[in-house]
């Protein structure tokens, strides 16, 4: 085991110890129970910041451990630029979170059951970024969304944590499963479940009828992760978890993994005209339409969801963008459009500290007064003046100005957004000129929705009376971590090559293999552009943008347009309802409550079963040469316990029915001794007396047998049932009989008196072969004891009718 | 004779389907009974019956003998068998003391009426 597969496996097992160290903490340990986690992260972060030079190098790192072998399934970690930016966040962003917490959550919160979710994340998100094996990959991926489901609900008390905690996961987890579905394609194209040799063996299968299904169930697994339109509507919903998961799970990691998976693929499957228009396109149209929604809102947390969902999708469509690179191989040409993944990823990294930031900053400007609702909010900058900073340096990167990261990143999207009208293919030429158009129209909106976290937050009147709690600066130590954040934004702006040299150009390299190994596609980001279109573009942006934000009353009746009930979240809300109603009557039909509906299922199935497979086999084999004889005393016999048996049909009371049944056991022990087994006829005759006692003894207790009182049909059918299962169990045994399909076992056991030193095969076989079998048998004779006396004994307590009540 | 057993535990099974498709608790336990007499007999007569003399082993040797394999299953069978019916008499016994019934439509409870 390597040292990366350890990285995974570390915050799983702090996972483990955090509720161990909790139940110290509550005992009155001095150390936060917070700080555990949080060393764990931030000695994880670095650890993966050693890595650098050696990735920056164009290494990469691969430790396997075998997991499944027979079927491919491998344990491998493997490192290279790509899984290091995203390895980076998690442990950065998630050390930053953790420190946040510390001050945010309360300590009635439970705070043992937060920190072992956010650990379980932690490992479970590390494992989607370093897993080279498509099935490891997709555990952890669910793992994911397993956690987030754990930690949107952690205020499980609340109706609307449960539910948008039931979207994610039913969003997420559908889309998962597709993507399960899309890996299984790609095994049955290549026959590998290794990332790296699919990205080898794929180019050579385009034509595979796989191919497109295959694209289209990935990206359907990478767009409901990341949030893309029309499945961003459990982002918004996702809210409802408390404000670090928020920054952490749903804005900088766990909502990017879409993205991350779109960049593992795209040497597999870029170049292509599906994948380009795909990604590129339901990209931009989500830049669009979360920047458009975001305006709207006026709760700050949902305005940053749509926010978040708007860039996730403008990230995603410079991934598009990029991706007809490939198309050609290396030429300088693919050079040139290689530049929008870089972009892309250099964004990537910007948005998790600008958006980090902002989270954070509405967690605390919610945590001071009491609300997140911006009607009520205003005025807050001079009482909260750090807040107030943090906000507008996060605001500003967001909506593209200089002197802030942001800056950097949007006026190369837009530069990429102008040169893929350039690409002569896919039939970018007509349709890929509304792509630089909806790109600026959507940045307006940002700058909108960002001008309104700054100015409707912090400047304009105070409310005091509005708020919950009258504002004052939050304590030091919840600022910390925002602080880090915009400081880094403010120096990737003044130092992006840092950035862009050591972890940006490395991964570069996982997404354009064939390219990188041709030409360096490191990109020198510059300040100053000269006055191109993508300066023009942005200065266009802030001028409509503030006009827009001026007179933001007179055009806000666009909103009113579509009716409510025509929203995507209007339909999730239908199908779900629908879908409970529907499987619930699907159900009700055949989950009757009635345990002899659930005998007949049982019946049926065998008879279908075993009766189908015996005559499509034509196992018939019925012969009678060599049967032993029957004395005449036998055939009495037999015939006396046939009548018995079908008169118990006929016993109307319940006492005639025991005595059948007695009547039935000594006959068994007789026929026992008939067939040369005085142990089993001793024994069945002492058993029965005893089970007839019990009987009696029930008798006793038990009311009198009522008749049946079936109907004509049932009991027809009833006894169709039981005939079929009786007279398949009689063929079956007759054929079995007369086929002999390998040699008799029991001469071992006939050597009894030497290996046993007994002479009663039987009694030996019972004590000594198979002596451990016996003793179990005890075991659950005495376990069946226990039961009888704990039903007679001990008393129903009340509690599952209370639970119900609730 | 392996026939006219195998017939016997036809019709032990059809029986004992029959009463396990009952309402009333007495029969279903009766009718698990006869199902296991019949698969009791269907063990010892898988191998062929009275092919030989009584498993056990004289010093005088020689002469065959049943299978014995078969019989020490079925005498494990028999006790756990035992323990199963005495497990389920007493279920019933409580059942009819706690919801006064021995009727299983009845004990379904109001969810389903």
């Amino acid at each position: 085991m390597g040292t990366l597969n350890v990285i995974v496996l570390i915050p799983f097992i702090a996972a483990m110890f955090v509720p161990l160290f909790y139940r110290f903490y509550r005992k009155g340990f001095k150390i936060h129970i917070g700080f555990l986690p949080l060393l764990v992260a931030l000695s994880l972060f670095i650890y993966l910041l050693t890595y650098i030079p050696s990735i920056a190098n164009g290494e990469t790192f691969l430790h396997t451990v075998s997991w499944i072998p027979t079927y491919g399934i491998e344990f491998s970690a493997y490192l290279d630029g790509l899984s290091l930016i995203f390895a980076l966040l998690i442990t950065g962003i998630g050390t930053l979170v953790i420190f946040y917490s510390i001050y945010y959550l309360s300590d009635n919160e439970q705070l043992g059951h937060f920190y072992t979710y956010l650990m379980m994340f932690m490992g479970a998100m590390l494992g989607v970024v370093l897993s080279d094996n498509l099935i490891v990959l997709y555990v952890y991926w669910e793992l994911t969304s397993i956690t987030s489901f754990l930690l949107i609900a952690f205020w499980y008390q609340r109706k609307r944590s449960r539910e948008g905690a039931q979207k994610s996961l039913l969003i997420t987890m559908s889309g998962g499963f597709g993507m399960l579905i899309g890996f299984l394609m790609i095994f049955a194209m290549t026959g590998s479940m290794s990332v790296r040799e699919i990205i080898q063996i794929m180019p050579d299968m385009t034509d595979h009828i796989l191919f497109v299904p295959a694209i289209l169930l990935i990206l359907l697994g990478a767009f409901t992760k990341s949030a893309q339109f029309p499945f961003h509507i459990w982002l918004p919903d996702a809210m409802e978890a408390p404000t670090p998961v928020s920054a952490y799970l749903h804005s900088a990691t766990m909502v990017k993994a879409g993205i991350y998976l779109v960049g593992r693929f795209t040497p597999v499957f870029g170049g292509e005209g599906v994948w380009f228009w795909l990604v590129t396109g339901v990209g931009i149209f989500t830049l669009f339409w979360g920047s458009f929604q975001a305006v709207k809102q006026t709760d700050l947390k949902a305005l940053l969801a749509f926010s978040t969902v708007s860039q996730l999708g403008m990230i995603m469509s410079m991934f598009g963008m990029g991706s007809v690179a490939l198309h050609h191989g290396y030429t300088t040409e693919s050079v040139f459009y290689t530049q929008a993944v870089f972009a892309a990823l250099f964004h990537l990294v910007n948005h998790s500290t600008f958006k980090g930031a902002l989270f954070m900053a509405v967690g605390i400007v919610d945590h001071q007064v009491g609300t997140r609702d911006l009607r009520r909010l205003g005025g807050l900058a001079t009482l909260m003046p750090i807040t107030f900073t943090i906000s507008l340096i996060g605001s500003f990167s967001m909506a593209g100005l200089p002197p802030f990261n942001g800056f950097l990143s949007k006026e190369m999207f837009f530069q990429a957004a102008v040169d893929i009208t350039k690409f002569g293919l896919f039939h970018v030429d007509t349709l890929g000129n509304l792509i630089p158009i909806i790109a600026w129209l959507a940045s307006v909106f940002t700058f909108v929705y960002s001008i309104i976290i700054v100015f409707q937050t912090f400047l304009g009147p105070y409310r005091e009376e509005r708020l919950e709690t009258p504002a004052k600066e939050s304590p030091f130590g919840m600022l910390v971590s925002p602080l880090i954040l915009v400081t880094l934004v403010v120096a990737i702006f003044f130092f992006p090559n840092v950035l862009g040299e050591h972890i940006l150009r490395p991964a570069m390299a996982s997404v354009f293999p064939t390219i990188a190994s041709e030409a360096d596609l490191g990109v020198t980001i510059a300040h100053w552009h000269g006055l191109n279109p993508a300066l023009w573009m942005t200065i266009g942006v802030i001028v409509f943008g503030a006009l827009l934000y001026k007179f933001y009353k007179s055009w806000r009746w666009i909103y009113a347009i579509t009716p409510d009930n025509w929203s995507f979240n209007a339909l999730y809300d239908f199908t779900l309802s629908r879908g409970v109603k529907v499987s619930r009557k699907i159900t009700n039909t055949y989950m009757t409550g009635d345990l002899r509906h659930y005998l007949l299922y049982i019946f049926v199935f065998f008879f279908l079963l075993v009766a189908g497979s015996f005559v499509m086999l034509g196992a018939y084999d019925f012969t009678i040469s060599d049967n032993a004889a029957i004395s005449p005393f036998e055939w009495i016999l037999a015939m006396t316990m046939l009548i018995a048996a079908i008169s118990v049909l006929f016993a109307k009371s319940r006492l005639t029915a025991i005595i059948i049944n007695s009547f039935l056991g000594y006959g068994v022990a007789v026929f026992f001794v008939l067939f040369r087994a005085p142990d089993l006829a001793l024994t069945q005759t002492i058993v029965e007396t005893v089970t007839t006692v019990l009987f009696l003894a029930a008798y006793y207790f038990l009311p009198e047998m009522k008749p049946e009182n079936d109907s004509r049909k049932t009991k027809i059918t009833k006894l169709a049932i039981s005939v079929a299962v009786g007279a398949t169990v009689t063929s079956v045994a007759l054929a079995s009989q007369n086929n002999r399909l390998f040699e008799r076992v029991s001469t071992y056991f006939e050597n009894s008196l030497e290996l046993a030193g007994g002479r009663n095969i039987v009694n030996t076989i019972l004590s000594d072969f198979r002596g451990f079998d016996t003793m179990l048998e005890v075991v659950v004779l005495l376990i069946g004891g226990i039961g009888v006396y704990a039903i007679i004994k001990l008393k129903a307590g009340k509690r599952g009718e209370q639970l119900e009540d609730q | 004779m392996e026939t006219l057993i195998t017939i016997l535990i036809g019709v032990f099974v059809t029986i004992g389907t029959y009463l396990l498709l009952s309402k009333n608790v007495i029969r279903i336990i009766i009718g698990s009974s006869i199902l296991t007499h019949a698969a009791h007999l269907l063990i010892i007569t898988m191998p062929g019956l009275k092919t030989g003399g009584v498993p056990f082993i004289t010093d005088g040797g020689g002469g065959e003998f049943v299978d014995p394999l078969p019989q020490a299953l079925i005498l494990t069978s028999i006790v756990i068998n035992f323990a199963v019916t005495a497990l389920i008499l007493v279920l019933a016994f409580r059942a009819y003391k706690t919801l006064g019934t021995d009727n299983l439509a009845e004990m379904r409870g109001p969810k389903y009426d």
